[in-house]
């Protein structure tokens, strides 16, 4: 990553504070930890590939119960296996940052709930969500007929066009009058 | 290169500078953003220099380098601001262990510490500094020395503690200042100074507080209806995205949990049919209960005031009579919130109003209390200033005295006797030092309980849980007393209090500010500490995001609240006679009236005299009256125009299920209007009109088209042909061959193309 191995330069530190909602101090501190993930034989390598196992150990992501979705959704490799190069992590701390847009915010909010990639929350994802919430342990999890009855609700109050699912604009139209979203949508190194 | 092609080019290169500004905010994968970023920059860096070149492009050249260096200025700068906020990893620490509604007290807690220290900047740097640099120094006139009677007690640890003896003669308290009216070389004018920063503590701190109101409800978002979309927000945003803890994240799963089964239970659940009239009689005599204990507290207040001025008149006082006034208040502080909570059991609301109510009570008893102690405060004070006549001819027969026994054993009558020594002249009970010490005792005990609360309530109870479980016979731990949770409204309440406290009394005691920095950075190491080692994450959840405004707008409330009473004294109170910068003067504010005739130059004198014209100010008052009325309409028209656009965004909405679910309309208007329309099915009147404008888009002919057509066109085509814009149609004079493309149905329903 530019002149000397351990170091960003600062040509492309200016591109990423352009591209980026994250500050020169942010940008550094990410490369750090960034690097930290960056085995030795591999430091030299532009590009490199953390693999997903590695990024899950993040203490920032550890015990988050999107994890993994956060991953598939920024990565750009081929494999579709969730491995993130150092543009993908920057791209998630932006859009995690407090000085993001909503529009930004809820783009990809979206995409993680969107568990089976097809670009609409159907009640598959919905449910998938709910368990996702509730957590692993069996006194917290809800019935079926609860569940049934929270996806009817919740695609009551969002599903426009009544195609029983949720797309994009629909969600976002839901997401931007909500005025928590912004605030715990958020992720700090 | 042309004029034309000058302008297209700039507008182009400001387009990409628009794309490079705006780079960010697009979803975005980053690859492509660097490329688009890149040929942006390319094209920008090239045809830029181009534009610059030639005759009257200069300034074009100068002003585009100028906006670079001030983007790159306001980049540095916000970088360089962001680094400078202190504690940012503790709060993150926090954060990432109890939730964000926890971290927004601490970040409450550095917004203070803030605002504090820029007003002990203030106080610091242009009236303590002066004193102390270029007045007088201490024991050269009486008011800044220690009386004789006093001076061997002085040094005491307890007299110290009182704020008396030296505490008491020294910058810390209004009576040291000077009533010079310019000190030292640069001829500052101290009185002045004093009056401005005191009045000028009052505009800086309602001029940040509005403005972080403003801010904190711009990112609001506006206001959603409260229930439009319940089970949806929960899904979508009830995770908290900074939570870094097993054991948080433990609790927010079951928070989650909770609150989803309490929504469903709550939509299925038809109203209980409980008895009103008992809930009513319950919630009338739960406040009539607060009401009595509001009552009770504040008759408390007053009759211990009244008891430490009796007091102040004795010598032979216990710890316990000295500082009876601020304990008892701290107490208050401290015992009547849960008090009320337990006697809002009775009331039976749902938690969100429960709690709004809880700091409504809370909030009516800290007020209360304080304007109890002012109203007390000031009883003192008047009896202070009827001293203070005799004590006035006291001092002047004394000095009289001293002159007429010095003069006897010199011979020589011409000299002249020496000043009485500072120590002896008898000083006047200075009330605003007296009322400057009352708060900052009031404020020192504040501290001292709060650290002690924590200290106790917290640690010890900690503690006790920990090493006590073992050997004890139900699981502490568990069970009753458990670790405590962080009560956040109990602490931003007290921090909001507190400041109200400083605002009143930094007038009197300039000290105060200091103590207040002193206290806050104190605090914030301390609490961070005790949180993270006595505290655990709460068990129920709840979002203070809205609570922010809430806190800001109390804050606000407060500072108008403690700019009451110094005001008040500012404008018709006397000053002291012997001691404070403003000594000697009729009123305060007369030390501005002294500067406008002195200092400035005679024709502000006179504009400032036209300016107090009653002519002049009641249309002033007037014209403010207009404005506010015309504004407060026109924020209603706008609210009915939101109301109407809410409206129309609705209908539409129905109107799109409808359609998807192919019923009828339900939408009255919508109904009419097809009614208007005329039938599709039948066949139209011989309309002469050319076909290039046919006035009704959905009366199209369609039947009569087998006759004039030779080709056989399908009907259905024209169905939805006649339902789209006929005026992308070819005009009728087109030769028959174009047929194929399809005709107007107007042109074909007549038989045959016009004659042209």
């Amino acid at each position: 990553m530019g002149a000397t191995a351990s170091q960003l330069d600062t040509g492309k530190l200016s591109e990423y504070e352009e591209l980026t909602f994250l500050t020169k101090q942010e940008i550094l501190l990410a490369y750090d930890r960034f690097d930290k993930l960056v085995p030795k034989e591999e430091k030299n390598r532009i590009d490199y590939r953390v693999p997903m196992e590695d990024i899950l150990e993040l203490p920032e992501l550890k015990f988050n119960p999107f994890k993994e979705r956060i991953c598939k959704v920024f990565s750009t490799s081929d494999k579709k296996d969730g491995s993130l190069d150092f543009d993908d992590f920057l791209d998630f701390l932006s859009a995690f940052s407090d000085s993001a847009t909503l529009e930004i915010k809820s783009h990809y909010a979206f995409h993680i709930f969107d568990f089976d990639d097809d670009g609409t929350l159907d009640r598959q994802d919905l449910k998938k969500l709910i368990n996702c919430l509730t957590g692993k342990a069996d006194k917290t999890s809800l019935t079926p007929d609860e569940m049934r009855m929270l996806i009817d609700n919740i695609l009551e109050e969002s599903d426009i066009d009544q195609d029983g699912t949720v797309n994009l604009s629909e969600f976002q139209h839901v997401i931007s009058r909500s005025p928590d979203f912004v605030s715990s949508f958020q992720i700090v190194l | 290169m042309s004029e034309g092609e000058m302008a297209r080019l700039m507008e182009e290169v400001e387009e990409k500078k628009k794309l490079i500004a705006t780079i960010r905010n697009k979803p975005w994968r980053m690859k492509r953003r660097l490329v688009l970023l890149r040929e942006a920059q390319q094209f920008v860096d090239k045809f830029e220099g181009a534009l610059g070149k030639g005759k009257g492009r200069k300034w074009y050249a100068y002003k585009v380098m100028m906006t670079k260096k001030w983007i790159k200025f306001q980049r540095d700068f916000e970088n360089f601001r962001t680094a400078c906020i202190p504690w940012e990893r503790k709060i993150k620490e926090v954060e990432s262990h109890f939730g964000s509604s926890v971290a927004s007290y601490f970040i409450f807690l550095r917004w203070m510490y803030g605002m504090n220290l820029v007003l002990f900047g203030l106080t610091f740097g242009l009236v303590v500094m002066p004193e102390v640099l270029m007045g007088l120094p201490y024991g050269s006139i009486p008011r800044k020395t220690v009386p004789r009677a006093e001076q061997d007690t002085a040094q005491d640890y307890s007299v110290l503690m009182d704020f008396n003896g030296y505490c008491k003669y020294s910058v810390l308290f209004y009576g040291y200042y000077n009533n010079q009216r310019t000190i030292g070389l640069l001829k500052f004018r101290l009185p002045l100074a004093y009056l401005m920063v005191g009045l000028g503590t009052f505009g800086y701190s309602l001029m940040l507080v509005i403005r972080t109101m403003a801010k904190n409800a711009d990112v609001g978002g506006g206001d959603g209806d409260e229930g439009e979309f319940t089970f949806a927000w929960k899904m979508f945003t009830s995770w908290d995205y900074l939570i870094g803890n097993a054991e948080t994240a433990d609790n927010k799963y079951a928070s989650i949990t909770t609150s989803f089964k309490e929504s469903i239970v709550d939509e299925q659940e038809n109203q209980k049919d409980e008895n009103i009239h008992l809930r009513r009689f319950l919630r009338v005599l739960a406040n009539f209960l607060i009401t009595c204990s509001l009552g009770g507290s504040g008759y408390l207040i007053y009759f211990v005031v009244k008891r430490s001025q009796e007091f102040a008149n004795r010598d032979d006082l216990s710890w316990y009579e000295k500082n009876e006034l601020e304990l008892i208040m701290s107490l208050l502080g401290l015992v009547c919130p849960p008090l009320f909570e337990t006697i809002a059991e009775l009331e039976d609301y749902h938690p969100r109003i429960a709690l709004k109510w809880q700091l409504g009570r809370i909030f009516a008893l800290f007020l209360g209390n304080l304007y109890t102690f002012l109203f007390a405060l000031f009883d003192e004070v008047n009896t202070k200033l009827e001293e203070e006549g005799s004590i006035k001819n006291a001092s002047i027969w004394a000095m009289k005295e001293y002159y007429a026994n010095f003069s006897l054993p010199v011979n020589d009558s011409d000299a002249t006797p020496p000043p009485m020594d500072p120590g002896d002249v008898i000083l006047g009970p200075c009330w605003e030092t007296a009322v400057g010490i009352e708060f900052v005792k009031l404020t020192v005990s504040d501290i001292q309980v709060t650290y002690l609360t924590i200290l106790i309530g917290d640690f010890a109870r900690a503690v006790i849980v920990r090493f006590l479980n073992y050997c004890w016979c139900w699981d502490l731990e568990a069970g009753f007393p458990s670790y405590g949770e962080f009560d956040i409204s109990g602490n931003v309440l007290g921090l909001v209090f507190n400041q109200g406290m400083i605002w009143m009394g930094a007038f009197y005691a300039p000290g105060l500010v200091g103590i207040n920095v002193l206290r806050l950075l104190s605090s914030m190491y301390y609490q961070c500490w005790a949180v993270m080692a006595t505290n655990v994450p709460h068990e129920r959840v709840f979002k203070a995001s809205k609570s922010n405004n809430f806190y800001m707008g109390l804050l606000l409330l407060v500072l108008f609240l403690s700019l009451l009473p110094v005001v008040y004294t500012i404008m018709s109170l006397p000053p002291s006679f012997d001691c404070g910068p403003f000594s000697g003067k009729e009123k305060m504010f007369d030390v501005i009236m002294e500067t406008i005739d002195l200092d400035l130059p005679a024709f502000m004198g006179t504009l400032f005299s036209y300016a107090a014209n009653p002519g002049l100010i009641i249309p002033a008052v007037l014209l403010m009256v207009l404005a506010i009325y015309y504004l407060n309409s026109t924020s209603e028209a706008y609210q009915n125009a939101n109301m109407e656009l809410k409206k129309k965004m609705q209908m539409a909405r129905d109107e799109e299920k409808n359609r998807r679910n192919n019923t009828d309309s339900t939408n009255q208007v919508m109904k009419d209007l097809e009614d208007l329309l005329p039938n599709r099915s039948l066949a139209p009147p011989a309309l002469p009109e050319p076909a290039e404008k046919p006035k009704e888009p959905e009366g199209k002919p369609t039947k009569t088209r087998g006759g004039a057509a030779g080709k056989g066109v399908d009907l259905q085509k024209d169905v939805s042909l006649a339902s789209s814009n006929p005026n992308a149609r070819e005009p009728v004079t087109r030769a028959p061959g174009a047929r194929g493309r399809g005709q107007p149905p107007g042109g074909r329903g007549r038989g045959g193309p016009p004659p042209r």
